[in-house]
């Protein structure tokens, strides 16, 4: 009985090849990516003069993007670390979707940061040069840390799952199969391995706290420690960490959704992951609501003057549009979705999530624009197109294109590797059986 | 001001471009290019050079080559600064009208990309009823400077006679040091300056901030190749009213051309005044305030904007 179960819940797990509908996405996710190389392409030959970036505004949505992809990475440290730790079992099934998402994202992170970059050819000046003092090489480590953790998360609760897949060379075909050799030929399941790497897991699953925390701090850093209104805040640190927690959960409860009803894994991914899910994006919001009514209550009630301009411009003024939009879909509605049981049903649920990012986006980029167009001295002396912002298509197509990129590795991954643990499940079932 | 190795490679470089030029005079071959030095035939005229161990050599005029033009200082001399000096600006409003000639000469020196400005002119107005003024502001020059600390690869630095300067063929291009300045100095190459050959192929050095190049951040540099032989800055020599006055303070004077003053006592007298003290960025660059003014303020151009 039980090793039938077993069979059964590996013949569900398995990855499967993509269907109509995969190869669709998978071709227009490449067409999207092409055409953001495309425009990087023209951007490197004529340089960043191709964005509408300029002197006033010199960061605009690359910098709001590489915000926006630090914040989602956040998540993988949330669900395979926090939860593992806090010994929540629930989340089990999620742990590798959070993961593919935090490793992705923290790679298009570092891609993105390149992009933004006026001499990307000087780039390793950043080792040979360096300077320990400069925020922006404390994010350099910090990133590529976070990015080597991940990948070892990802990749140590594989090994068992490996050796179940490379049992099935027919399926597998000839490619897949050597990977999967490379990968994992040498996991023999015994008791030895499995104390090795649940000791690694368990280490990994500490550092990364810090690590995780270390990102986004230093993320926000790059703004906080400037002078400039709207930035110079001393909240910045937990204001960034509780949004990107949040925008990661959601990216979570669009991945459950889509995976459970694409790969027909409702019985893995189940409404009370959902209903779990729910409330943790629920919690969140409310934590980031709270640090956003500190980020923007507190400076308005005293409305000093050097901020007058940049807060009643997102209060009422030129940006009043999209700030109380990412206000309320970020937070507001789905908080209200989310709160009621009913909500927390994966189609509603879902939506919430999609809420949550696509506020989240703007949100990083209400953080980085608005404040460049506010500086101390009047902007004299520049010519008109110096003095507002509104990205290129250039721009556009290049975040388009890293964000369809991100996209791409998560749904890829899919289509390797079993997205949901094999052997993890097996394991629950086991035990929840025992009991 | 004197620099003895500067000036004997100086006259270095003048000889063997001389030589080479002769060479080219009489050859039929064009010296310049690869294929010439290869295909060498002595000429059995020979030159009397210096060499670099200060003795004289002879050499057949044949084998001479252009030297390329060399940076007048190294790399390494240009991030030490001027050693012994502490260099100050200090701005008078009462005199300025607007008329940026101090901007059109430094956008001439420095050939800054059209519509770009390191020197902008302000309309200030601090208050509701209070009188508005001209405000040029450069490059603050700070002693805390908050662009230096952010700066990840040491391309922008500050020397030890106070200049704040960027090395263009090390920045990176991240444009943190633009977000980090309060005062809105900076600068980027968002495309191919567009220079004229005879700029475009000079050497770079962070001195002369030329040739400028696309992907790098660019600023007021206090004109240190000016000040290096003894000259003013551009802006201080161009401006008619006289509102610049530059000098080094261990001197404790400053000229704008025409009249020098002692620094503390100017400042002391005159009321001086930095922008943004409370920042704690401690610029290099004092203003003096808009009183008794020599011209009425008149602007046609943009409304003041308040401080």
């Amino acid at each position: 009985m039980e090793k039938l179960a077993e069979n059964k819940i590996i013949e569900d797990l398995l990855p499967q090849k993509f269907g109509k509908q995969g190869t669709i996405w998978v071709i227009s996710l490449i067409a999207v990516c092409a055409l953001g190389a495309f425009a990087y392409a023209r951007q490197l030959y004529y340089g960043l003069g191709v964005t509408a970036l300029r002197d006033y505004v010199s960061w605009g949505i690359y910098i709001s993007n590489f915000v926006f992809f630090v914040a989602i990475s956040l998540v993988g440290s949330l669900i395979t670390a926090v939860l593992r730790l806090t010994d929540v079992h629930w989340s089990t099934p999620l742990t590798r979707i959070a993961e593919i998402i935090a490793v992705s994202a923290i790679s298009f992170a570092g891609l993105i940061i390149i992009v933004d970059m006026g001499r990307p050819d000087r780039f390793y000046n950043l080792f040979i040069h360096g300077r320990l003092q400069s925020p922006i090489i404390w994010d350099v480590i910090v990133i590529t840390t976070y990015l080597f953790i991940s990948l070892l998360l990802l990749y140590f609760p594989l090994l068992p799952d490996l050796k179940i897949l490379i049992k099935y060379k027919e399926r597998n075909g000839k490619w897949l199969q050597k990977l999967y050799e490379f990968l994992g030929s040498f996991w023999k399941n015994t008791p030895a391995q499995f104390k090795i790497t649940d000791k690694a897991i368990n280490i990994l699953s500490i550092t990364i706290i810090p690590v995780a925390f270390a990102i986004h701090t230093v993320t926000s850093w790059l703004f906080a420690t400037t002078y400039r209104p709207g930035w110079d805040s001393t909240n910045f640190g937990a204001y960034f960490i509780s949004g990107a927690f949040l925008v990661g959960s959601g990216g979570v409860l669009i991945a459950m959704y889509v995976f459970r009803t694409h790969y027909k894994l409702e019985k893995y991914i189940t409404n009370d992951h959902f209903d779990k899910m729910g409330k943790v994006v629920v919690l969140l919001a409310l934590i980031y609501l709270y640090f956003n009514v500190n980020e923007f209550l507190v400076p308005a009630f005293k409305m000093k003057k050097s901020e007058e301009e940049h807060f009643m411009g997102l209060f009422t003024g030129e940006f009043a549009m999209v700030f109380w939009f990412a206000i309320s879909t970020a937070m507001l509605i789905p908080i209200l979705i989310l709160i009621f049981k009913q909500g927390r049903k994966p189609k509603a649920a879902f939506v919430a999530g999609i809420l949550v990012v696509v506020g989240s986006w703007f949100k990083r980029y209400l953080i980085v624009t608005p404040t460049l167009l506010h500086p101390f001295l009047p902007m004299s002396d520049a010519p008109e197109n110096y003095k507002h912002y509104f990205p290129t298509w250039e721009e556009w197509a290049i975040a388009g294109g890293s964000l369809a990129g991100a996209l791409l590795i998560v749904t890829l991954f899919a289509r390797i590797f079993p997205i949901i643990p094999i052997h993890e499940t097996i394991i629950e079932t086991e035990s929840h059986e025992n009991k | 001001m004197k620099n003895n190795e500067n000036s004997r490679r100086g006259f270095l470089a003048t000889t063997l471009v001389a030589g080479a030029a002769l060479a080219a005079g009489c050859g039929t071959k064009n010296p310049f290019t690869p294929e010439a030095i290869e295909e060498v035939k002595p000429s059995g005229e020979l030159v009397k050079l210096l060499s670099v161990d200060g003795e004289i050599i002879e050499v057949d005029k044949a084998f001479l080559k252009p030297v390329p033009s060399l940076p007048a200082i190294s790399n390494d001399e240009a991030r030490v600064g001027i050693p012994g000096k502490k260099f100050a600006m200090v701005i008078d409003l009462s005199r300025c009208k607007n008329l940026k000639k101090c901007q059109s000469a430094c956008n001439h020196m420095h050939q800054i990309h059209p519509g770009q400005n390191w020197i902008k002119l302000n309309a200030m107005q601090d208050a509701d009823h209070t009188a508005p003024y001209w405000q040029p502001t450069t490059c603050m020059h700070c002693d805390e400077p908050p662009c230096v600390k952010v700066c990840p690869v040491d391309a922008t630095f500050k020397r030890k006679d106070g200049i704040v300067l960027i090395d263009s063929d090390r920045c990176v291009g991240c444009r943190f040091c633009m977000a980090a300045c309060p005062y809105s100095t900076r600068v980027f190459n968002w495309e191919d300056p567009k220079l004229e050959p005879a700029i475009a192929e000079k050497p770079y050095n962070c001195e002369t901030s030329m040739p400028q190049k696309i992907g790098t951040v660019g600023k007021c540099d206090f004109c240190p190749d000016m000040v290096r032989q003894g000259n003013l800055p551009h802006c201080v020599s161009a401006c008619p009213n006289g509102v610049f006055f530059f000098g080094d303070i261990l001197e404790d004077s400053v000229t704008n051309g025409a009249e020098t003053f002692r620094f503390s006592e100017l400042i002391r007298d005159k009321a001086g005044y930095r922008l943004m003290e409370d920042l704690g960025t401690k610029p290099s660059v004092y203003y003096l305030p808009p009183v008794n003014r020599n011209f009425p303020f008149e602007n046609n151009t943009a409304e003041a904007t308040k401080e």
